[in-house]
């Protein structure tokens, strides 16, 4: 269903190119020949005073907009021209600026809805189940009960034994086991059933990461996933990005906050009105002067 | 198909389709204002037009006048038509600020979704089209023949007549009056300002909900005007003479570019036209689906319109 | 998202509003026990009552029988109702798409059986009714295709006008093609074959034993309830199980938010598009069932308000929660009928209701499961927030 999900990071080999990527609309320029390169299992901060174009680059690396020129490759296949959920079953996911869950849908099924990514079963498949599998013996219906439910259950045990079980009931078992360990990663267990709209702030945020990872991505775009935190909720979030790296994602993250984003990334790169100014570690953009520029004199750390 | 008939008829059937068409418009205007500002189809704005030519007819048999009454001097004539202008302009703006008070107001209040707007204003108009359905048991209503058709001169062999050269100028007329009140007053100043950018307008002290109110009673008279010319022309109105009317009114709004004042003008005699010149084509029962498919094909291939969606002009 | 009002009001509006939440809320806590019932008196629960519906034309159960108009009929048109709202909730209340052209879909049904089954209509070959059945969901899916495929991508103001455009073009073509026979209609509609059991000894209308005759006939209108009952039944299985799916999913997250449903993963036309076939099939059966009982069908059955009625159906009863849009066919089809003396008044006072409920409970009037999931859950979680 999924490749297993990579220990080791292989750090080091490109897993997006941005090649020279400009994006106009009407006569104003967001971005001017953006160049830049990820790498494998890196958390790379993409950061910029505020109309940089940040947002923009994301837009136009999740299928959003379409370059003017340039082109984007992600794991060696063009981006560009795609199809915004094409995009993401390719491995790019996302969170955004102002958080966009689906309010009305619970915790558990806006994250469902992101695994869903990865499914196969369409209208055919959940309506009528036809397409079987083969089941294991723990995956079997348990008896559990006696006198009629108990012979009810072994009923359907003998059913799947012969007939197997449909995909579709294979998909959402694992998809729900999947959601349920990824709340609990993101810290937002306990609430499964809650409609999104009435968690709280940081709760939101964290389900948007939750949702994401559940399309199972090589890459992890975050928008200012720290916008409204406390620091105790920055220091938890930092955790958080480097767990996930931990997992073999790489993650991409725009951020205000200067000292999570010199915290935790392991390389940055700068924008200023669509173009690239800067890259390198933290120390060294900290130190460029045309960044300190950008931000109006004022000390990088100070911000 | 009656090609022979478009091909021998073709200008009369542009006039006659023009006469029409100055009326889409003005019913046209008032999706178009209320969507400028709101981005929100007025479903029921269909109607405020119906109650208008029942208001119409109400004035003129309060005023003596059925269907069977002799043709009155043209300085009556105008006094008829005047007054009915002012009723019916009365009774439509009327339904139409009720409309927006109860339905919409509370929904805007709560910022609800677009869908709920759309159902709420599709309730109104059911009780609307119902209410007066009920009162007049579902008959149509006849109206006096007020100006008998008279060949006034000919265009490219067309015949033009009075009560078509009537409506098509005093439609004119009024939309004159209506751009230069958005463009040039302080009111309609206010309403470009709310269609542009809602929160600095109100940051700049403009009263949205003034402004709202105002585009719904603009509308709801120039629907009132409208349903006057209708009556003159038709001579009679059923309760659900707004449903055909509203579709191709709002098909003209669109085709123009809905929240365009003057894509409303041109998409309105254009429908007129492309409409007259299909039912000429496939038979009268077929005029509708002419501008179901001309609004079908806007939306597809230019959904912003001929003119571009857009009542601030300044907008980019 | 703005606040709500919370400033203490007193009135009319706002009692009954505080009468209703607190209904809302007992209903949603029927439900949450309903739910947390054992499964296997669930399963009972619902066997019985699914008996009780199909013997519902001989039970004598005071107050609900129609005085005026044959009871047994009335329950099939309320069955059909529910089949509509069935399928309009998919489109509607799951994919948030408003469909306002449905008596399209069901019109295309009602045709095609008449057409393909009567023998007085164009299509000099007469197909028996198992035949035309297929045929007539076929055909409406593909009408909804046809339909979907080019305004599916339009914003949903646009598409709620263009669905009425659509509605009403299939009226002027059932009022004015020869192939529909405008309002003089088409008779001699098909019915489902089989026979009564000989074993049945039950006295028939005729006062002849229904043992071995004809089931369906114009002489017993409950094989036709049954029919269409065994039809809402299937049905709603049929959308539970596509809700409880990645599909179900997929549309609510279309509805909440397209762009992000889109990124995250979801193909939304295709979603949008399946939505809108299943809901024309459901359309398309519940016409053809229709025009199958009456025998008959002509022109004025396709009216544009009737349109709007399902979506009030949908919409009264609660989008979205099958329960809430079988509560609101039910209202909207059963109440004219018992209390035929505001018959007249129906679509008068079902617009004031759709105004009413779009303005105090836009949920509808039956809350959703999940939200009483949700209400459950909370109470679980925070008794010291009493």
């Amino acid at each position: 269903m999924s490749e297993p999900q990579t220990t080791t990071p292989a750090t080091g080999e490109p897993l997006l190119e941005v090649d020279n990527v400009t994006l106009r609309f009407g006569g104003v320029v967001a971005l001017d020949g953006v160049d830049f390169t990820l790498y494998r299992g890196e958390i790379l901060g993409l950061i910029g005073p505020n109309g940089a174009g940040k947002t923009t680059c994301f837009n136009a690396m999740t299928g959003v907009f379409r370059p003017t020129s340039g082109e984007m490759r992600f794991d060696g296949e063009r981006v560009s021209g795609r199809k915004r959920y094409e995009i993401t079953r390719m491995g790019i996911a996302r969170t955004f600026q102002n958080i966009r869950l689906f309010p009305e849908m619970t915790a558990l099924e806006n994250v469902l809805v992101g695994a869903d990514a990865r499914h196969r079963t369409s209208v055919v498949g959940a309506l009528f189940r036809l397409y079987r599998v083969p089941v294991k013996r723990h995956e079997l219906t348990e008896v559990t009960a006696a006198g009629l439910a108990g012979a009810a259950q072994r009923l359907r045990r003998t059913g799947q034994r012969i007939f197997g079980l449909s995909r579709h009931v294979l998909e959402e078992r694992a998809a729900r086991q999947k959601a349920e360990a990824l709340l609990r990663f993101v810290g937002v267990e306990g609430r499964l059933n809650e409609l999104a709209r009435n968690l709280s702030y940081g709760e939101q945020r964290r389900l948007e990461i939750a949702r994401a990872l559940a399309t199972e991505p090589k890459l992890l775009c975050l928008d200012e996933p720290a916008a409204g935190f406390n620091p105790a909720e920055k220091e938890q979030l930092l955790q958080l990005i480097r767990k996930i790296r931990d997992t073999g994602v790489t993650v991409l993250l725009i951020e205000h906050d200067m000292r999570l984003v010199m915290g935790v990334t392991d390389r940055i790169v700068v924008l200023e009105f669509g173009r690239k100014i800067a890259e390198g570690s933290p120390a060294e953009v900290r130190d460029d002067p045309k960044v300190i520029a950008a931000y109006l004199g004022v000390p990088a750390d100070a911000a | 198909m009656n090609i022979h008939f478009v091909v021998n008829d073709f200008w009369e059937l542009v006039v006659t389709g023009l006469t029409q068409g100055a009326i889409y418009a003005l019913v046209a205007l008032g999706y178009t204002l209320v969507y400028g500002v709101l981005k929100l189809i007025n479903f029921a704005h269909s109607e405020v037009f119906m109650v208008g030519t029942f208001a119409s007819w109400l004035t003129w048999t309060w005023l003596g006048l059925g269907v069977n009454s002799k043709v009155p001097p043209l300085i009556q004539v105008l006094g008829y038509v005047v007054i009915a202008m002012i009723v019916a302009a009365f009774a439509s703006g009327a339904t139409a600020l009720v409309i927006e008070r109860v339905a919409y107001r509370p929904l805007r209040r709560r910022n609800a979704p677009s869908l709920i707007f759309l159902i709420t204003a599709i309730g109104a108009s059911l009780v609307l089209f119902e209410a007066v359905g009920l009162i007049v048991h579902r008959q149509p209503r006849g109206m006096p023949v007020l100006v008998k058709p008279v060949v006034l001169f000919h265009f490219l062999d067309a015949a033009v007549t009075n009560l078509q050269l009537t409506i098509i100028i005093s439609a004119l007329a009024m939309m004159a009056a209506l751009d230069f009140f958005i463009n040039r007053t302080k009111w309609g100043r206010g309403v470009r300002a709310v269609a542009q950018d809602p929160q600095s307008a109100a940051l700049m002290g403009v009263n949205r909900d003034r402004i709202i109110m105002l585009i719904f009673i603009l509308g709801g008279i120039l629907a009132g005007f409208a349903s006057v010319l209708y009556c003159v022309k038709v001579g009679i109105t059923t309760y659900d003479v707004g449903f055909n009317l509203g579709i191709a009114a709002f098909a003209a709004a669109v085709l123009g570019g809905i929240g365009n004042l003057r894509g409303a003008l041109l998409g309105g005699l254009l429908l007129g036209v492309v409409e007259n010149l299909g039912a000429g084509l496939f038979g009268n029962p077929w005029r509708n689906v002419v501008s179901f498919l001309v609004l079908v094909l806007v939306l597809l291939f230019r959904p912003n319109g001929l003119l571009g969606e857009s009542l601030g002009r300044a907008r980019v | 998202m703005t606040q709500t009002n919370d400033k203490p009001r007193v009135g009319v509006t706002d009692t009954l509003r505080r009468f209703d939440d607190r209904r809302a809320e007992a209903v949603s806590g029927l439900r949450q026990r309903w739910s947390d019932l054992p499964r296997a008196w669930r399963v009972g629960a619902l066997v019985a009552l699914i008996v009780v519906l199909y013997a519902l034309p001989d039970l004598a159960i005071p107050g609900i029988r129609t005085t005026e108009t044959d009871f047994t009929g009335v329950l099939f048109l309320v069955a059909i109702y529910v089949l509509i709202a069935v399928g309009l909730n998919v489109v509607v209340g799951l994919a948030g798409l408003l469909d306002l052209g449905y008596i399209g879909f069901f019109a295309v049904g009602a045709y095609t059986v008449a057409i393909f089954g009567s023998p007085n209509s164009p299509v000099v070959i007469k197909f028996p009714w198992l035949v035309c059945i297929p045929i007539a969901i076929a055909l409406t899916m593909i009408s909804g295709v046809l339909l979907g495929w080019p305004t599916l991508r339009l914003r949903g103001d646009y598409l709620a006008i263009v669905t009425l455009g659509f509605g009403e073009i299939i009226r002027l073509i059932a009022t004015n093609s020869t192939i529909t026979n405008g309002n003089r209609g088409i008779a001699g509609v098909p019915v489902p074959p089989g026979n009564w059991p000989s074993f049945v000894q039950t006295i028939g209308i005729d006062g002849e034993p229904l043992g071995g005759r004809a089931l369906f006939s114009i002489n017993d209108t409950r094989p036709f309830y049954w029919l269409a009952l065994t039809a809402v039944l299937l049905c709603m299985y049929g959308v539970r199980r596509l809700e409880n799916s990645r599909v179900g999913r997929a549309w609510l997250a279309v509805r909440e938010d397209e762009d992000a449903a889109e990124i995250m993963g979801v193909p939304s036309f295709r979603f949008k598009l399946w939505a809108f076939a299943i809901g024309a099939a459901l359309g398309g059966l519940s016409g053809a069932l229709f025009a199958t009982h009456n025998t008959f069908f002509n022109a004025e059955s396709v009216l544009l308000q009737t349109s709007i009625l399902y979506v009030a159906a949908v919409v009264v009863g609660g989008a979205g929660n099958l329960l809430g849009v079988t509560v609101g066919a039910i209202i909207i089809s059963y109440l004219p009928e018992r209390f035929r003396e505001f018959a007249d008044y129906r679509y008068l006072l079902f617009g004031l209701a759709l105004i009413a409920v779009m303005i105090f409970r836009p949920q509808g009037i039956v809350p959703s499961r999940r939200r009483a999931v949700e209400l459950a859950d909370r109470a679980k979680e925070a008794p010291t927030n009493v």
